[in-house]
């Protein structure tokens, strides 16, 4: 091979590479925007989990945010006290103040209450079980325990107890919503933990055919109506409702007489877990 | 450009050939069933905005009296199937495995079952358009499963001319005799109703096809068939699903439908030999349609049978008077196994599309252990619309469900079923389908 052909090569390919470099280099000189360098240090002190919890689309957008004064740090449901003070500090703004919200399961009917109909076979995911005839639980709203929202839960904060209900343990939850999407009877909702009055049932029936389906449904009997603030409680569709924007008259009171225990009064977390779960925070 | 092409295959590409089990119930005439002592009907039993209940418990309500009106053109009124008393309006459970608003009515035990005294329309005086109108007061839908009301499908927008009907005598789900008993033991009734249609819809050309594993039925529609009409009669080759529509305008008249299209966009209509009958029935008795025909089958079953069943009957009545189930009984299925559901709770009631009841056995059931895809493409080849099921089934698994409907055309499957009955790993694609089209139904819905 001829070396001037090699020659020719290198400062062909070589000119190239200069003359691009060189339009980059003007490029990132003319075209630059400005970006906050404290929207980075932000991030890197954020989880980096882009869980969405916070209301806004990753860690990214929510440093944005917080830069612009539209968030606060504690708006960060998965960083813990010691990570928003410390976010606090960084941008030197106030921490703010968030009430923790959680996942609740509003289905209490384990397989140790509820009545078993049929016996489903298949795919054990809720999402297959729910197009065969519901799934087999009796009651049509209730719980199929087949573990759809444990494994949509990216914090490992859901187990599954001995009677197939799903716990969720607060202090691992960051009310991200994965489970709500993942429940095919949309049984999860979430709700701030100074929520405590809880009607722990979807079903629709009333009286007696609710209760032969599941021993902790909510018969609509009405006791609780009676028992709570007036106000509170009210009886819709076969099933109470509270009033969450009267939750400051809520007490205890209200579940005393619930013939099924399907409304109960939670201080923090739902169901006792089977086990706790690995890496626990719980205090 | 359609019109000249006056061929058929007969056949239409892929599909399976799963075995027919229907020599359990294909040679039993139908017979009628005694009226039960209730009769529940719910509002959502066809296609469609669910009907709006117009009775309250304590009234008193005639067989033929309607109990809910339809509510909006895309419903249909539901009548009483039993003269009795309404005892109660409220959540009843469902054959899907919900729970339902019904109407429940305790059957009169001393009527005499007559209708009202009514007037029947002659409908050779009738425009087009009062016929659809009677059609759509008489409540009929689509008997072939989906129950899709009638009266929709007779009212073809301007721009879409059709130059055909089809009708579906082809029942290529196993074990499901109703359509075939439908045209042995009524087919004068099937004419009626043919003629009806191409008075309403202006066409002069039918086409019936019927698959080749129904001989008598075959015999019996050439027979019975009009000699001053175009009604062709076609054996088609036993494919399964041939029965979709898609499928038999390709084996009946070489046409395809496009992607998310009807078969009116070929200009073609389908309808099945069932709905055709009661849209016959309409005008020889005067009934709405409170009544079909359902196969009650399955070697599960002591006495398989083809009933007129009253539409509102509990499943429950039902088996105990085909002789109740058999001690290794295992699975209830309602429609037919390819694309029937299974039923949980035997209080729910037969509806307008209900084809039959499927009693399996343990040894029909075997349960088979779900192994990795080998990739062997058996599915691409069973694929009635020409989808990758393997494709599909991997995205299905991972929850990629956007992916599903944007490149691989997951609306365009019907869950026919034939990629699961192939697949040697026993990968449940179909039901894998399902989830994932009920998930992206939710995620458009909260969007």
């Amino acid at each position: 091979m001829n070396p001037s052909d090699i020659l020719a090569a290198v400062l062909v390919l070589g000119g190239v590479g200069l003359t691009f470099g060189g339009l980059i280099a003007l490029a990132n000189k003319r075209l630059k925007v400005w970006e906050d360098p404290r929207i980075d240090g932000a991030v890197d002190l954020l989880p980096g989990t882009n869980c969405g919890a916070c209301g806004y689309a990753g860690c990214r957008a929510f440093a944005e945010g917080l830069i612009q004064g539209e968030a606060q740090p504690a708006g960060c449901t998965n960083m813990g006290e010691d990570g928003i003070q410390d976010v606090a500090a960084f941008l030197g703004v106030e921490a703010g103040a968030a009430v923790k919200r959680v996942a609740r399961l509003l289905c209490a009917g384990g397989s140790n209450v509820a009545l078993q109909r049929g016996d489903y076979h298949g795919r054990r995911t809720c999402a297959a079980a729910a197009a065969v005839a519901g799934g087999g639980k009796a009651c049509t709203w209730g719980c199929l325990g087949l573990d759809d929202c444990a494994d949509a839960c990216t914090f490992d904060a859901i187990t599954m107890d001995a009677h197939g209900l799903p716990v969720v343990a607060p202090a691992l939850c960051t009310a991200c919503g994965d489970c709500v999407d993942a429940c095919p009877k949309d049984l999860f909702t979430i709700m701030p933990l100074d929520q405590h009055l809880i009607v722990q049932c979807k079903s629709m029936l009333e009286g007696d055919p609710a209760e032969d389906l599941c021993q902790v449904a909510c018969t609509a009997c009405g006791r609780c109506v009676d028992d709570a603030k007036p106000g509170v409680i009210a009886i819709l569709g076969g099933l109470a409702v509270v009033d969450y924007s009267k939750n400051d008259k809520t007490g205890p009171e209200a579940i005393q007489r619930c013939p099924t225990g399907a409304i109960q009064w939670i201080e923090y977390a739902q169901f006792a877990p089977a086990r706790e779960p690995a890496g626990s925070l719980s205090s | 450009m359609f019109g000249t092409l006056k061929m058929h295959l007969g056949r239409f590409r892929h599909g399976v050939h799963p075995p027919e089990h229907k020599a359990l119930t294909s040679h039993l005439p139908v017979r009628r069933l005694p009226f039960p002592d209730e009769i529940v009907l719910p509002v959502r039993q066809h296609a469609g905005k669910p009907a709006r209940p117009i009775v309250k418990p304590g009234d008193r309500v005639e067989r033929g009296d309607m109990v809910a009106a339809a509510d909006g053109w895309v419903s249909v009124p539901i009548h009483a199937s039993a003269a009795g008393t309404v005892t109660d309006v409220g959540l009843w459970p469902h054959q899907d495995g919900s729970y339902e608003t019904a109407v429940r009515i305790a059957v009169d035990p001393n009527s005499a079952q007559a209708p009202r005294a009514r007037l029947i329309p002659a409908w050779e005086g009738l425009a087009p358009k009062a016929i659809v109108e009677a059609v759509r007061h008489g409540g009929v839908v689509g008997l072939g499963g989906a129950a899709f009301p009638t009266h929709v499908k007779l009212s073809p927008p301007e721009d879409k001319p059709l130059d055909a009907i089809v009708i579906n005598g082809c029942e290529c789900e196993p074990y499901l005799t109703t359509d075939h008993r439908m045209m042995v033991d009524y087919p004068d009734r099937v004419h009626h109703g043919i003629r009806i249609m191409m008075r309403v819809l202006g066409v002069d050309r039918v086409l019936v096809g019927i698959e080749k594993n129904k001989p008598d039925a075959i015999e019996r529609m050439r027979e019975t068939a009009p000699k001053d009409l175009d009604v062709e009669i076609l054996p088609l080759r036993v494919r399964y699903p041939q029965g979709a529509e898609k499928m038999l305008v390709e084996a009946v008249l070489a046409r395809e439908v496009p992607s998310g299209g009807l078969p009116m966009d070929v200009g073609v209509i389908v309808q099945n030999v069932g709905s055709v009958a009661s849209i016959a029935e309409i005008f020889e008795t005067g009934l709405p349609l409170i009544e079909r025909v359902v196969t009650v089958t399955g070697r599960g079953v002591k006495k398989p049978a083809n009933l007129i069943v009253p539409v509102g009957t509990k499943i429950r009545d039902l088996l105990e008077a085909c002789g109740g189930l058999t001690d290794d009984a295992r699975e209830v299925v309602s429609g037919g196994p390819m694309m029937g559901a299974a039923i949980a709770n035997f209080d729910a009631p037969v509806m307008k599309g209900t084809t039959g009841i499927v009693v399996l056995r343990d040894v029909d059931c075997e349960e088979r252990t779900q192994m990795p895809c080998i990739r062997c493409g058996h599915c691409l080849d069973a694929c009635p619309v020409f989808l990758n099921p393997q494709v599909l089934g991997k995205f299905a698994m991972n929850s990629r469900y956007d992916e599903m409907a944007d490149d691989h055309h997951v609306w365009d499957c019907m869950l026919c079923g034939c990629c699961s009955y192939v697949c040697p790993s026993h990968i449940p694609l179909s039901q894998l389908f399902a989830a994932s089209r009920t998930a992206l139904r939710k995620s458009k819905a909260t969007a």
